[in-house]
Formats: structure tokens, C-alpha cells, sequence
């Protein structure tokens, strides 16, 4: 078993307990879709494309009164360690399900009834906290696509190793660690729009952890609100 | 557009409701339906269970068998947890490959019971790394009326908890039934899920169908015995705020109590 933690608090990968590992952010990478993102956050490397608002198909889908959010995270086969098997698993549909939850509340998607935002997230490489590193850059894909937002989604997990509250979870942390807590916040509302638990936690413990999840969630916010400026400002597109 | 119309009539009154403190059926907010659990209900599982959680009905049963290991948990027994919602639950369910909603309802009930370390697999090897006793734990919906991750987790829990584990012993590398000699299973703490739902500024226990209908978010967490929280699950189209967070796991743990208490009598 690797040691997760040295004496004097620095984690395996050479982070403080409250330190994040080194994000990076490009808006507009993909020619076909209507607004991109490609994150690396550590080891994570993800790329999410958006289309829509489009015509919904299958059509029973389509609401009458608003447009829908469908999303997909898939994970490629070489984004981990044993080649993953290229189908959809349980865990991927279900991280879909709550990506899509984590976004919903920040469109607005009332002005196109009928229609659909696809967002599909793909892992190429994949290192623990994934599903935060997916939302980040599907929130910034969609902001790109320019749909009406109510507000961007900004995505970390905290958790519990050697004993301590630690912010974003690497991969071994996840594996061999205490406890894993994905959370995901509406930066300038504050309301959070993501959250998951594996792991024990006391009553303290996790009041502190949600915490730490929602200090780191803000950092990356920071980096979104810079990609984005980047992308629009300061690249000379108008 | 019929349906959405009668929503809307249905999320007015449960609201109008809520701000005088009650709900369509005359419960308190942090008040579960009635549970009822009755065991042993499929003598040719190793363990059954049927809950109904107010009209919310489900059968689990648990399979114990000899099995392999995963490549990587040698030193520990399987432990799989499944649920499915069978179409004759619900008028709206349809025969065919599993929703996202029901996967997320197996994988929310497997996580409570995982994550609470219920069950010690250590003591479930036979032989490390190659043979090892498998707990196999299935769930079925059958009469759906909200909040199956409760009753899911109730059901499965109760099933366990009425088990017997067949002894196995090694003869020439392979595991062989002794006939007549059982044990219990090696339960270490009880999981008890609890599940909420927010309407507007209002948190709720125990969602009914109709208020799952018209909730802006749910939430589960689930406990232990030693009152740690273990396991979390947010869903629905909307968030919650750091306080409701908060209060949603105090609930979990004043309501999680009484529960226990119920699953206790069962061990």
C-alpha cells in the first residue's frame, strides 16, 4: 500500500492537504460543435462538445414547453490503466444522470421548447475526480455554445485521508483513501447542484469536508472565468 | 400537456400545504410512512425480505454462493446489490435494458450498504485470491409509490440481516457444500438510508410519488450504527443550499434512529 500521507502533511503527490492539483482550461477546441471545452486537471485529461439547441430525436422526447438537456459521459478505452470496455458501464450512465442534474438548474432553456442541448463529455484519460474535471469543462462548453445561463457550474471533490480533510481527491487517494465527496456549486448563487459521498464521515467531518469541496469549487471557477475571457477577449474573436 | 397541468394543480396544494407544516397525507415533514418488514418470505433464498413503506412495496433476496474474487480483493468475499423496478410496479414502467433511474436506484442502495461496511467480506475467503464466498443481494419493485431507495435499502438490509450463510469447504482446490451447518451473516453496523425531497424552501422525508412529481431536488444519505454518514447521493433538476445540506444530515440521523431500531429487532 502506497503511504498516502507524509508526517508533516504533504499528500503522495507532493500537494498540501489544501492545495489543488494544476488545472488548465481551453474554450472553443472542436470545429463541429457549437461550443467546446478540453480540461486537464491533473492527470484527468477530458474533452466535452456541445450541440443545440436542435431538433430532438427520437421525437417523443421533445417537451412542448422547454428545451431538454441530455448528456453523456464516456470513457475511452486506453483512460485507464486495463483497457476499459468501450460500451456504456453502470457507473457512466450514472455519472451521466448526475452531470446532467449539476447542469440543468444553471440553463435556461424555457425560450426553446422542442428542441435539445446535447452535451457529450469524453474522458480520454482518466485520474480520480473525473466526473468534477468532466463537469468543469462541459459548464464552460455550454457557456461557449452561448445559450442563456443563469449561472456557470464549477465542480471539485474533498474527501478523508489519513485521517484528514483533503481537497480534490487524486486517483489513489480515491482508491485507497477514507472518503470521496464530489460536489459541484453554482458559484455566484452559492447552490449546489452536485453532490455524491462514498466513504465514513462524522457529523464534523462532513459539515467541513462539503466545505473544502465548495473553497476548491471556487478556484475553479477562477479558471473557468479565465479560459473563457481568454476565448473571447483576449484571441481578438469578437 | 394534460399531465403537466395537473402537476402544476398538485405542486400548488402540496406547497399551499407545506407552508401550514403538513403534507397531502397528513404527515409531519420529518415523518416517515408507516414500515412494515416481514422475513423469510422466499424460503428458497438464503435470506428475504418484503417492505412496504407506505404503499411502496418490495421483495429482495439474497443469494450466497461460491464464486472468484475480483482480480485486485482477493482477501474479501463479492458483494453485488442490484434493484429493478418490475413493470408491473408501475404503469409507466416498460419491460427492457435498465433506465438511468434505475441504475441509479441499484448503485444508491449497493453504495449505502458497501460504504457502511455492513458486511465484513474479510471473513467470507475461502481461499485467497481464489475462492471466496459471494453475497448476492436482488431487489424488485413491485407496487411503486415513491422513494424506492428507502425501501430498497430497508428491503435489502432486512434480507441480509434474515440470512444464513451455507459453510463451504475446500476439497481438492474447489469449494464443496457441508450439508445441515449454517451461520449468520457477518454483520458489523446497519446502514439505514434516509431520503429527502426539497419542495420550494421545504425539506421533506420520505417523498411520496406525487411529491417526488413536483420536488425540486432529493437527497439520500445513508448512516451507520456508530452515527457516521457513509454514504450520499444528490439528485433531481435542482440544488441545494450549504444550510439545507446541513439540516438534510441531521435528518438523516434523528430519522435514521428510529429505523435502526426496527432493523435492530431483526438481528
Amino acid at each position: 500500500m502506497t503511504q498516502l500521507m507524509s508526517e508533516d502533511g504533504i499528500r503522495c503527490d507532493g500537494r498540501r492537504v489544501d492545495q489543488l492539483r494544476n488545472i488548465s482550461i481551453k474554450v472553443g477546441v472542436l470545429k463541429n460543435a457549437d461550443g467546446s471545452a478540453y480540461i486537464e486537471f491533473g492527470k484527468n485529461k477530458i474533452l466535452a462538445g456541445v450541440f443545440g439547441p436542435r431538433d430532438v430525436h427520437p421525437k417523443h422526447m421533445a417537451n412542448q414547453d422547454t428545451g431538454i438537456l441530455r448528456c453523456r459521459y464516456h470513457m475511452s478505452p486506453f483512460s485507464v490503466t486495463e483497457r476499459k470496455n468501450p460500451a456504456p458501464s453502470r457507473r457512466e450512465i450514472e455519472i451521466s444522470k448526475v452531470l446532467k442534474e449539476a447542469l440543468q438548474p444553471a440553463l435556461i432553456l424555457k425560450d426553446f421548447p422542442r428542441t435539445v442541448v446535447d452535451v457529450f463529455v469524453e474522458v480520454l484519460q482518466a485520474d480520480g475526480g473525473s466526473r468534477c474535471a468532466a463537469l468543469d469543462a462541459a459548464a464552460v462548453a455550454l457557456a461557449d455554445t452561448g445559450i442563456p445561463m443563469r449561472d456557470l457550474v464549477s465542480a471539485c471533490a474533498a474527501g478523508k485521508v489519513a485521517d484528514r480533510i483533503v481537497l480534490d481527491v487524486n486517483n489513489e487517494e480515491d482508491q485507497e483513501g477514507q472518503a470521496d465527496m464530489p460536489v459541484a456549486i453554482m458559484p455566484n448563487s452559492g447552490k449546489v447542484t452536485l453532490m455524491q459521498l462514498d466513504g465514513i464521515l462524522t457529523s464534523e467531518e462532513y459539515k467541513t469536508c462539503l466545505q473544502t469541496a465548495i473553497g476548491g469549487c471556487k478556484q475553479v471557477y477562477e479558471v473557468q472565468r479565465r479560459a473563457l475571457i481568454e476565448r473571447y477577449f483576449e484571441s481578438g474573436v469578437q | 400537456m394534460e399531465s403537466v397541468i395537473i402537476d402544476q394543480l398538485k405542486r400548488d396544494k402540496i406547497l399551499d400545504l407545506l407552508k401550514q407544516g403538513r403534507r397531502l397525507d397528513g404527515r409531519a415533514l420529518d415523518e416517515q410512512r408507516p414500515l412494515t418488514i416481514e422475513t423469510g418470505v422466499i424460503p428458497k433464498a438464503n435470506g428475504s425480505a418484503r417492505v412496504k413503506l407506505g404503499n411502496t412495496e418490495v421483495i429482495t433476496g439474497v443469494k450466497v454462493q461460491p464464486d472468484k474474487p475480483f482480480p485486485d480483493l482477493g482477501d474479501k468475499g463479492i458483494l453485488i446489490c442490484t434493484a429493478e423496478i418490475l413493470p408491473l410496479a408501475d404503469p409507466h414502467v416498460e419491460p427492457g435494458p435498465p433506465t438511468e433511474e434505475v441504475i441509479e436506484l441499484a448503485r444508491v442502495v449497493d453504495r449505502g450498504i458497501r460504504e457502511t461496511e455492513m458486511i465484513d467480506l474479510h471473513q467470507l475467503v475461502l481461499i485467497e485470491d481464489k475462492s471466496v464466498v459471494g453475497i448476492f443481494i436482488d431487489s424488485s419493485v413491485i407496487d411503486s409509490d415513491g422513494n424506492l431507495f428507502d425501501a430498497c435499502s430497508y428491503a435489502s438490509v432486512s434480507a441480509v440481516l434474515s440470512s444464513t450463510i451455507p459453510k463451504y469447504e475446500i476439497k481438492d482446490d474447489a469449494p464443496v457444500l457441508v450439508e445441515g451447518v449454517t451461520s449468520k451473516p457477518p454483520v458489523k453496523t446497519l446502514p439505514v438510508s434516509v431520503t429527502m425531497a426539497r419542495i420550494g424552501d421545504y425539506i421533506i422525508v420520505d417523498p411520496t410519488k406525487d411529491e417526488e412529481a413536483c420536488m425540486d431536488a432529493r437527497i439520500t444519505i445513508t448512516t451507520n450504527s456508530a452515527g457516521n454518514i457513509c454514504a450520499l447521493q444528490k439528485g433531481g433538476e435542482d440544488g441545494f443550499t450549504v444550510d439545507q445540506l446541513f439540516k438534510c444530515s441531521e435528518m438523516a440521523l434523528s430519522v435514521g434512529t428510529k429505523i435502526r431500531k426496527k432493523l435492530e429487532q431483526l438481528m
